[in-house]
């Protein structure tokens, strides 16, 4: 029953198989036991049963949407009405916002039980979830290895079927990457289609809300859920929601996709990029055409990020000082030493590399030549892909240039980590929505992803192109060895 | 030598909105505290701005009244800096790109000389919280109830030189936000905030002095007693020979000095840049010219209008436009009564101006209202009351809701025109005083007044003193 999908539980909840509380029970068990993993910062069983209580009632009423009564995982970025919202950070140990993220309310009024919050780098700066102060989350895959991040607690929670589907955050790559990973599918939709509001900020021009999920199927189902305009988020997109869902069972022959020149260069690990490769010619088969494209400043895209993602979040996460909410240090001899200590405390160093550089280059004297000219690389890049759409309906490629990692290998080297999202940055740079789904293993059997990157505001094209993959692959539909 | 002062002022006006600049938070005043702090104005993890297009209009009428030009696209920034009052650890501000740029008013520098005072710009920008040093035990209270509240920031070019130029400059800018209701301009509760950039120059000299920048002049008269206490110790420091440190200064109003806070070299890097969360804000066509068409007439269109149509002096037309709504109640009185323009404009600006300063209440809650008010006078018009009559039947219809003639009615203030009832009294009154009758007769007119007094006092002070002077005179002759 644990292993099942969103649909497969949805069927099954409402031919009466088995009740949501059942289910739920089931997965609390099963994520108490699987609990050396470290996907969750928080169980909330509390919560949980009573939202499933609730969801069986609508279901016995035959009053139950697709997702009622179906048990997820928030990231630990959400802010959550009753149950603490840490951001994988000390500084907010013990935060209980008064307030549900859109994202989480929209979740809860589709009948979904909330399990817990997942572990993830500290306020999503990093690629291996192991900058948490709640300690590192293992990759069901293997539990040397990391599972990726940011999201890397609610992707490490779907592949260990300790819940059918999880919410994540993707600035750079932290939902995507987590997703090719730990063999999910894990879709980033375009800038401003999913609210922002009460999901923590880290680069709020960068950050967007989405879903891991074990088919593209229901990836679709979540995402038509959490879309849409919000008055409370200014950047969210007025623009009505296709229906995902109706688009995934159309053929895709005739689709074009591009495969940037770039993308297949030197520094992809030989077993991914041949299934890259072999999941291209899967498509070929379905009847897509493929092209050639060029992606030429595409090179630029990493240090454009750590250039412009560190400067927002030295702004966004200087409201962490001690004063309203919290940790405070116990112990300062003035204003400025209450910061100092409480900051110090507060944040890993990985957080703290990051806001020093952000400081940096807002700072007089290095504004122009940092923030200012990585703006103007945005521009580029966005550029780059407008020119590329026009030859083509969706591009291809690698999500991460190798699979999974062993835990602590990177930690000493931020730049090789930071690598790690070469092919997943530029998407958030230009607003573009951008999906992993599973292509493939290497051969110490780790999972491959395979990245669809889509034109602006066309999530349904490569939700599309996803769903018809995995009618005919069954890489998704592998399960880590003790999970099943 | 002869100094010249060059003082430029930065004003922060509150917004008469509802609520605050990003969030539904409301703005009014006086609310225990922290009780008008929703999760925006906390900067709660995850919250985030939504601009309030009723300050953006505030802030495009007020481009519109000073004649400068409105932008169409202006865009907010984070200006970071760390302080225990400003939650975000950033405050949303407009910084390259600000709404309004390049305006003007007009002063009157003494007399009829007229000066135009340049506005370089005027900006959206939220207010932060309060820290409360009082009662919290060596600790620091913080009330947030005001972070978030919407001001605009007028920033005028150094074109004053001297302090009366500023407070006048100051009071025309108080008066044009309040009469555009841009704000309610109450600087007892912090709506019209002020600082100086002062400095000196030899007169005639060309370029500026190094400036100090005061705060904490929050009215008129510590506008103008700071900024002559600066200039003063500026020509001191450089007639002995000294030099002017650029810094910013606390005006202390008990010591009447001024005193440093901090130097430029304290100045923060603000570290600004576009705020994210804002989409650039871009104003239409349509937008600014709804907000044009529903200004009221502009000021000093009304004040020559007043001048030409109704004869009014300039003073007068200028103590009648001194807020809108005296104006406004200027214009209904005129509609209704029968009275003339001129009588109408002193009864407002004298008398009913010292009842309402009296009970310290505003116009636009004046216990008499326009119709009232011109009922009143159109009984001195056709002469049921006389001046004085009418002041007291003012002060009765301030305190209860009767119509006019029913308190004259019933409390016998109708005045006496029958010439027959006043001659009856002029000659009782000349019997019993024949002695000052004589003494009049013979020459000495002093004693004329004396007798109108008696008259009036015979008539209970409800005749006509130009009807009983004359009376009297006859009489006499």
């Amino acid at each position: 029953m644990e292993c099942r999908t969103v649909l497969e539980h949805s069927k099954a909840l409402r031919g009466k198989e088995y009740s949501s509380l059942e289910l739920t029970q089931a997965m609390l068990e099963r994520a108490q036991s699987c609990a050396s993993l470290n996907a969750y910062i928080t169980l909330s069983p509390e919560v949980a049963l009573k939202q499933a209580s609730t969801a069986d009632k609508l279901i016995g009423k035959g009053k139950a949407g697709p997702l009622t009564g179906i048990p997820l995982v928030h990231k630990d970025l959400f802010c959550t009405k009753d149950v603490r919202t840490t951001c994988g950070s000390r500084i907010l140990d013990n935060f209980i916002s008064p307030y549900n993220a859109t994202l989480v309310e929209k979740l809860q009024q589709a009948g979904m039980v909330m399990l817990g919050k997942a572990n993830m780098d500290e306020f999503a700066m990093g690629s291996s979830t192991e900058n948490s102060y709640y300690g590192p989350t293992r990759n069901p895959w293997d539990h040397e290895r990391v599972p990726g991040g940011s999201s890397g607690g609610s992707a490490a929670a779907v592949a260990a079927r300790l819940a059918p589907v999880a919410t994540g955050t993707d600035t750079g790559g932290s939902i995507r990457q987590p997703a090719a990973l730990c063999g999910l599918s894990g879709i980033k939709p375009s800038y401003g289609r999913v609210s922002r509001y009460g999901m923590v900020a880290f680069a709020s021009s960068l950050d967007q809300g989405g879903v891991m999920a074990l088919t593209s199927e229901d990836c679709a189902y979540v995402l038509q859920a959490i879309s849409g305009f919000d008055e409370k988020d200014s950047t969210s997109v007025n623009q009505a929601v296709p229906d995902y869902i109706h688009s995934l069972s159309e053929p895709i022959s005739g689709k074009i996709i591009g495969l940037p020149r770039e993308f297949f260069a030197d520094g992809v690990d030989k077993p991914v990029s041949q299934a890259i490769r072999e999941s291209i010619s899967v498509l070929e088969q379905l009847g897509a055409r493929i092209v050639d494209i060029e992606l030429p400043n595409s090179a630029a895209a990493i240090p454009c990020y750590y250039v412009l993602a560190p400067a927002e979040a030295s702004s966004n996460l200087a409201r962490f000082d001690g004063v309203r909410y919290g940790h405070r240090a116990s112990e300062y001899s003035d204003i400025v030493d209450m910061y100092e200590s409480t900051r110090s405390e507060g944040f890993g160093p990985e957080v703290k590399r990051r806001l020093l550089i952000g400081a940096y280059v807002l700072s007089i004297g290095y504004f122009e030549a940092y923030y200012v000219k990585a703006q103007k690389l945005r521009r580029l890049i966005a550029d780059d892909f407008s020119k590329a759409f026009e030859q083509c309906d969706v591009i291809v490629g690698p999500t991460t240039p190798t699979t999974a990692f062993p835990i602590g290998q990177k930690t000493d080297d931020p730049v090789q980590m930071y690598l790690n999202d070469i092919f997943t940055n530029s998407a958030n740079l230009a607003g573009l929505p951008a999906m992993s789904i599973p292509s493939g293993f290497d051969n110490q059997g780790l999972p491959i992803g395979l990245h669809l990157i889509g034109k602006y505001l066309d999530e349904a094209t490569i939700l599309n192109i996803a769903h018809q993959y995995q009618l005919h692959t069954d890489w998704h539909q592998r399960i880590p060895e003790g999970y099943a | 030598m002869q100094w010249e002062p060059v003082i430029g002022l930065e004003v922060h006006v509150q917004l008469m909105t509802n609520s605050k600049l990003f969030s539904g938070a409301s703005i009014a005043y006086g609310a225990q505290a922290n009780h008008q702090a929703c999760p925006v104005s906390v900067a709660l993890p995850g919250v985030l701005p939504v601009m309030n297009l009723e300050a953006a209009r505030l802030a495009v009428c007020f481009g519109l009244a000073i004649g400068a030009s409105v932008e169409k696209r202006s865009v907010f920034e984070r200006k970071n800096y760390f302080y225990p009052d400003l939650p975000k650890g950033y405050q949303i501000s407009q910084y390259k790109h600000p709404i309004v740029s390049g305006g003007s008013l007009t002063i009157e520098t003494g007399g009829s000389d007229e000066k135009m005072i340049g506005i370089t710009r005027a900006h959206l920008e939220e207010d932060a919280g309060k820290s409360l040093h009082e009662n919290f035990h060596g600790m620091t209270g913080i009330d947030l109830n005001r972070a978030g509240t919407p001001l605009l920031e007028i920033v005028s070019e150094p074109d004053m030189r001297s302090a009366d130029e500023a407070v006048a400059y100051l009071k025309k800018l108080h008066t044009l936000v309040r009469y555009f209701r841009i704000s309610d301009g109450n600087m007892q509760e912090g709506s019209f905030r002020c600082d100086a950039n002062v400095s000196i120059r030899p007169k005639g000299a060309e370029g500026f002095g190094t400036r100090t920048e005061l705060k904490n002049i929050n009215s008129f008269r510590f506008v103008e007693k700071a900024i002559n206490f600066e200039i003063q110790r500026q020509i001191e420091i450089l007639e002995d020979g000294g030099a002017i440190i650029q810094e910013t200064r606390l005006y202390d109003s008990e010591r009447n000095e001024t005193r440093p806070m901090r130097s430029k070299e304290d100045a923060q890097d603000y570290r600004y840049f576009p705020d994210p969360d804002l989409p650039e804000m871009i104003l239409d066509d349509e937008f600014i010219e709804r907000v044009r068409a529903s200004l009221p007439e502009l000021p000093h269109h009304r004040k020559s209008r007043y001048e030409q149509a109704f004869s009014l002096s300039s003073s007068d037309a200028e103590k009648l436009l001194r807020d809108r709504d005296t104006a406004d109640f200027f214009e209904r009185v005129c509609a209704r009564s029968k009275s003339d323009p001129k009588t109408i404009a002193n009864w407002i600006n004298g008398e009913l101006a010292a009842l309402l300063n009296e009970r310290n209440i505003e116009i636009a809650g004046s216990p008499v209202d326009s119709d009232r008010f011109a009922a009143l006078l159109d009984r001195i018009a056709d002469k049921t009351l006389s001046g004085k009559m009418a002041k007291e039947v003012l002060a009765h219809l301030a305190n209860d809701e009767s119509d006019v003639d029913t308190i004259i009615e019933s409390r016998g203030f109708k005045q006496i025109t029958d010439s027959s009832e006043i001659e009856r009294l002029v000659a009782e009154v000349l019997d019993a005083n024949a002695p000052q009758a004589q003494q009049y007769r013979e020459g000495n007119q002093k004693v004329f007044g004396y007798l109108m007094g008696q008259v009036m006092k015979a008539t209970n002070g409800k005749a006509d003193p130009g009807q009983v002077n004359r009376i009297l005179r006859n009489l006499l002759e």
